[in-house]
């Protein structure tokens, strides 16, 4: 089996999966579950879509997206942040109001191309230099570029929360809302910020799936992927770097069975579906388990934060 | 005028029905350390809170420098000057000390850790509040992240620090220290309000007091110009009798040996270490020392909800290190347990009276199925006679004041007719009024017999009303000691450790 | 300036007629949507009832979609009472299937009064153990179970997947991917039309009230879910409890999910649920984990559903229109509960 070319196609399919988990760590860091986020991936998908089939312009296609999923995003924080619903039961509906919408809007998207200008933009693009690095260059660096688009927002995204003022406001928030109240910090704000641009990330996952990678609009194209983001986070200990290798790996599950088929090894697809969900279980007990507390979830992680609390 | 640093003026602010502060006038100076006095619920929280900007007033205004402000929330008190520590630290607890302090704050977007840890060790050591700028919060000692508090507030710049009930958690020498950097903060210029209820640290460090009763001001008065005495009358409203008796009774038989019992936490710390003491029948002991010295897992311990790693726990002759309160109760040993943490672990705050009674006596009941209906009748005999204060049984008990529900535990234990009975810190949070009936009723069971260990913070009360005093440090047994033979202060070195070679004429 | 308080004066009839306007509100923002789609909002809402009880045919549709609903709902209610948050209904559904459909199809010549039991007690066993798993670590290690039940729900959905596309795949359904029909045996009997679900249902519903109102276990589930220590405290055995009631909770999952394959799909397929699971979760929350509120709700939902798959023909409006409908509905309900305990206050200045 080629495994340079098995690695290759592994970061490509991961990459929706970066996206949406990236953008899942950003609103769990805020402290807030969002189990929306499968809905949040279709809605930028649709949108996606439909902005690029519209424009024919890559960047406007892009914007669509992480509009369509940062509006949804909006809707997710006015319910938990503003009215202080119940975080888990208000994701699952907008999961179904994502799936129903995007349906809706995508119905008459069956069927339709994807324009050129589109296509080309995302071909395969060499990094100068990078690309020729031996194995490391032939798996990474010859992808498109939305796939390196990743890379720099995962990166971007550990400095952020590791190194700056903003990601350390943000991880008080998520940790203990009334500490970070209490140092002046508006957590309201950091909650809607982050939970926005969190939907926005989802968003782009979705829409790389409708513009890149299969490409094409099809109902439920995202096939559970949001889910997995969900498992992802977890899996990831809320990690932006760790994040980045765990999506290629569960990108790299995601087409293994298929690949195995090719060399007459049948293992199921569907056992193999298995693995990361099984692969985060696993985590989720051993981080339990060892209680390093700089592994745990954020320990606001679900409650609605409101200051005067009596 | 040029002096006052902050002035509310008819400050007015309820909660539901409840008027927590009414027209309250206060002004704090420059260099001065100023104490808000009263009971729990007098008030004294809420009016800091505002000042800090965590509540809002329903009416009245709030002066900085003369210059009307509105605090609309904790950043707009940052930056007009004010900090506030709280009782409970708002610290997160997988940051470093550094991070805790800069959070919040306006600065370049990049975090230059070196440079930031010098920054803070430097001005750490300045105000003399020792901290490591990069230990992880949840590697910290209580006192330690007290300081870490302190320098969060003052490394935002805050003139008018407001401390409350910051000597719950120390020993008598570090509230010693502590005392010594409020004084030195003062001399620079600072205003420092202290939130208390302790009569003896007003007297101590303050420079003027305002005491609060009932959400209002009773009284400002410097301290040269008081006593304990005229405070406490302001306090509660009228001349009350500051000392509690004692109830001499004869001692009888052991109901309760301990020996040499230890145990480990959670980071595997010894918590109990070689701890041994006797309780008799009707007597009362008391258990001194600093939270945290292990009193709190030492009744556990004995109630069966800690683990033990060795030593014997005797109840009337049957050993029950090991077992669980279920266990226990199978046993047939009636013991009582009022914990410290009254709605979250010996009540269910949802639910009412009737079914907090029930959590002692459902076990007893055959079958598969819950009979309310005499339950119900032995929740309204503890209503009455403890003259709690609540619409009916049916009420929830969270919504009860803090006196009743404490009332209610200790209740529901009194009525088991226990053998001993363990009680924490029986009247932290109660008006004068509710702790002296809480004393009565210890006395009352001490007459009937039942053996009482009792965990106290106040060593007055410690002091005058039990028979023998444990002080506790560090999870050992420093002493025990006749309290009619020992002074305070040397009650305040054991807690700290010294044993009694090093403190005179104290034995038992 | 307007903030916000909390507020203690709002009393039960306060709070329903809060959530009937937010319906209402619901109804109203969904009509504007029908409007969009060229219709007309009062018609459709018409159809929608005349399609889910307008003929006894269609009455009965709906009562077979309200039937697993409520269980899967009651069983989610016990473990919600502890605050276990079992988002892994949905797994748990399948799970019971998958166990009650293996008696089913290697026993399925077993006389119908010893099969059928046996598939509804393997359908509780199946669902029950599947919910034992993260209880036990619950119980050991404090591990997240909103995240670990998640998780099991997608093993338990590919594993049917699994079996349906392999090894118990129906070899003459002519290569489409179906596991083989239940025989008769193995098929719930019906009671005046209706498999005999709806009975199960109804006496769930009361036992459940009994259970968790007036049952020592039922008391136990009640103060762990207020605090653990104050359980402990009173001698209760906490990690046992949470088992015992997991098991509960799963093991009625899985009775929803043996009803729905032996009553309505008469086979095991993995589009036995259709994300039941996650509905019943919704259901349970606005129910407020009331058991009789949950019947009520149950069948309001079903009404949806069914409704909305009328319109379907009737309009020819997509299921993804009723999809949003639906989310448009909950979203509202869910956002006026913040009436119901905040409101806004304006301050003087």
């Amino acid at each position: 089996m080629n495994v340079i070319s098995f690695l290759n196609a592994a970061v490509q399919a991961g990459t929706p999966l970066l996206f949406a988990t990236l953008g899942e760590i950003l609103t769990e860091k805020a402290g807030n579950l969002n189990l929306g986020a499968e809905g949040t991936m279709l809605i930028g998908a649709v949108a996606g879509f439909l902005a690029g089939m519209s424009t024919a312009n890559p960047f406007l296609a892009i914007l669509g997206a992480a509009a369509g999923g940062a509006f949804f995003g909006a809707i997710y924080a006015f319910l938990t942040v503003t009215l202080k619903a119940n975080q888990v039961v208000t994701g699952l509906s907008l999961t179904i109001l994502g799936t129903g919408i995007s349906s809706f809007v995508g119905k008459g998207l069956n069927g339709m191309v994807v324009p050129d200008p589109i296509k080309s933009f995302f071909t395969i693009k060499k990094v100068p230099l990078l690309g020729d690095i031996p194995f490391i260059g032939d798996v990474f660096f010859k992808q498109n570029l939305f796939v390196y688009l990743g890379y720099i927002t995962a990166i971007i995204l550990f400095i952020y929360i590791y190194k700056t003022r903003f990601g350390l406001n943000l991880r008080m928030v998520g940790e203990n809302p009334s500490a970070a109240d209490a140092s002046g910090i508006n957590v309201d704000l950091y909650k809607y910020v982050h939970i926005l641009l969190g939907g926005a990330l989802s968003g782009l996952g979705g829409a790389y799936l409708s513009l890149v990678y299969v490409p094409a609009w099809q109902e439920n194209v995202t096939a559970g992927r949001g889910w997995i983001a969900v498992a992802l986070v977890i899996f990831a200990t809320w990690n932006p770097l760790k994040a980045l290798f765990s999506s290629y790996f569960f990108g790299g599950l995601d087409i293994l069975g298929f690949r195995l088929q090719k060399y007459d090894m049948h293992v199921s697809q569907y056992m193999i579906d298995m693995l990361p969900y099984a692969a985060t279980i696993f985590v989720l007990i051993m981080i339990s388990m060892r209680k390093k507390k700089e592994y745990m979830p954020p320990k606001e992680l679900g409650n609605a934060y409101f200051r005067e609390e009596r | 005028m040029g002096n006052t640093l902050v002035r509310m003026e008819n400050i007015t602010k309820v909660f539901g029905s409840v008027a927590a502060n009414k027209d309250i006038n206060l002004t704090v100076n420059k260099g001065e350390i100023h104490s808000i006095l009263g009971e729990n619920g007098a008030g004294k929280s809420t009016l800091m809170n505002i000042l800090s900007g965590v509540y809002s007033p329903d009416s009245g205004s709030i002066f900085i420098k003369d210059n009307k402000v509105s605090i609309n929330s904790p950043k707009d008190a940052i930056n007009l000057g004010i900090g506030m520590i709280y009782q409970h630290f708002k610290l997160v607890d997988i940051l470093t000390a550094k991070e805790n302090i800069i959070a919040g704050q306006k600065g370049k977007v990049f975090i230059n850790s070196k440079k930031l840890s010098e920054e803070i060790k430097e001005l750490s050591v300045k105000m003399g509040l020792e901290i490591d700028p990069d230990r992880k919060v949840y590697n910290m000692s209580v006192a330690e992240k007290q300081r870490l508090e302190i320098l969060k507030v003052l490394y935002r710049g805050a003139e008018v620090l407001i401390l409350d009930e910051p000597t719950a958690v120390l020993t008598p020498q570090e509230t010693e220290k502590l005392f010594n950097i409020i004084k030195k903060m003062r001399d620079e210029g600072s205003a420092i309000i202290i939130i208390t209820h302790k009569l003896n640290e007003v007297m101590e460090v303050s420079d003027r007091v305002t005491v609060l009763r009932n959400g209002e001001v009773v009284g400002t008065v410097k301290k040269e110009d008081t006593n304990e005495r005229e405070l406490a009358n302001l306090m509660v409203g009228h001349a009350i009798d500051l000392s509690v008796k004692r109830l001499e009774v004869e001692k009888k038989s052991k109901t309760l040996c301990v020996k040499n019992l230890c145990a480990f936490n959670k980071e595997n710390i010894k918590i109990l270490n070689n701890i041994s003491f006797d309780v008799h029948q009707g007597e009362m002991l008391g258990v001194a020392g600093v939270a945290g010295s292990g009193q709190k897992e030492l009744c556990d311990a004995i109630a069966g909800l800690y683990p033990v790693s060795s030593g014997e726990i005797v109840f009337q002759n049957k050993n029950i290190v090991g077992k669980n309160p279920g266990d226990i109760i199978k046993m047939g040993i009636s013991m009582g347990f009022v914990p410290e943490d009254r709605l979250g672990m010996g009540l269910v705050g949802s639910m009412d009276i009737v079914d907090n009674v029930l959590l002692k006596y459902y076990k007893k009941q055959k079958g598969l199925m819950i009979k309310r209906k005499a339950v119900g009748v032995k929740a309204e005999n503890i209503v009455e006679k403890l003259n709690i204060s609540t619409p009916s049984v049916h009420h929830p008990v969270k919504k009860l004041s803090g006196g009743n529900i404490q009332k209610v535990l200790l209740g529901r234990e009194i009525g088991l007719n226990p053998k001993l009975i363990i009680t924490a810190y029986p009247a932290r949070g109660l008006d004068i009024g509710s702790a002296h009936m809480v004393y009565n009723l210890l006395n009352e069971q001490k007459a009937k017999g039942v053996a009482i260990l009792f965990v106290g913070e106040d060593l007055d009360v410690l002091m005058q009303l039990c028979d023998r005093v444990m002080v506790m440090c560090e999870g050992k047994v420093v002493e025990i000691v006749d309290p009619r033979k020992c002074s305070k202060s040397d009650i305040g070195l054991m807690m700290a450790g010294e044993t009694l070679e090093k403190v005179a004429g104290c034995d038992d | 300036m307007i903030r916000m308080a909390e507020r203690n004066d709002v009393t039960e009839k306060k709070a329903v007629l809060i959530r009937i306007f937010a319906v209402t509100l619901a109804l109203l923002t969904s009509g504007l949507f029908i409007m969009f789609l060229g219709h007309n909002p009062i018609d459709v809402y018409i159809s929608m009832l005349e399609g889910s009880f307008g003929t006894l045919y269609r009455f009965r549709e709906t009562v077979v979609k309200t039937v697993p609903l409520v269980i899967t709902s009651l069983g989610i209610l016990i473990a919600f009472k502890m605050k276990f948050w079992n988002i892994g209904a949905e797994g748990q559904i399948y799970m019971g299937a998958f166990l009650g459909s293996f008696f089913a199809l290697k026993f399925p010549n077993m006389p119908k009064g010893l099969l059928i039991p046996i598939m509804i007690l393997a359908g509780i066993v199946g669902g029950g153990l599947y919910g034992l798993i993260p209880a036990f670590f619950k119980g050991k290690y404090d591990t997240n179970e909103t995240l670990f039940t998640l998780m099991l729900n997608y093993i338990a959905i590919k594993w049917v997947t699994y079996l349906q596309y392999g090894p118990w795949k129906d070899p003459s359904a002519n290569g489409f991917p179906k596991i083989a029909t239940f025989s008769d045996n193995a098929t719930l009997p019906k009671l005046l039309g209706i498999n005999i679900g709806w009975v199960i249902a109804i006496i769930l519903v009361i036992l459940v009230h009994i259970f968790i109102h007036n049952t020592k276990k039922g008391y136990e589930i009640e103060v762990i879910g207020e605090s653990e220590n104050t359980a402990r405290y009173a001698g209760i055995n906490v990690s046992r409890t949470i088992m015992e009631a997991m098991f509960l909770s799963g093991g009625l999952c899985g009775l929803a999910g043996i009803i729905q394959a032996s009553g309505v799909n008469n086979t095991l397929s993995v589009e036995l649920s259709g994300g039941m699971g996650y509905t019943a979760i919704i259901v349970t929350w606005l129910s407020q984990l009331s058991a009789p509120l949950i019947a009520l709700v149950s069948f309001l939902f079903a009404l949806l559903i069914q409704g909305g798959s009328y319109i379907q023909t009737a309009f020819q409006i997509p299921q993804s229109a009723a999809d949003i409908m639906q989310g448009i509905i909950l979203l509202f309900v869910l956002g006026c509960e913040f009436f119901i305990n905040y409101k806004f206050v304006r301050k003087k200045q």
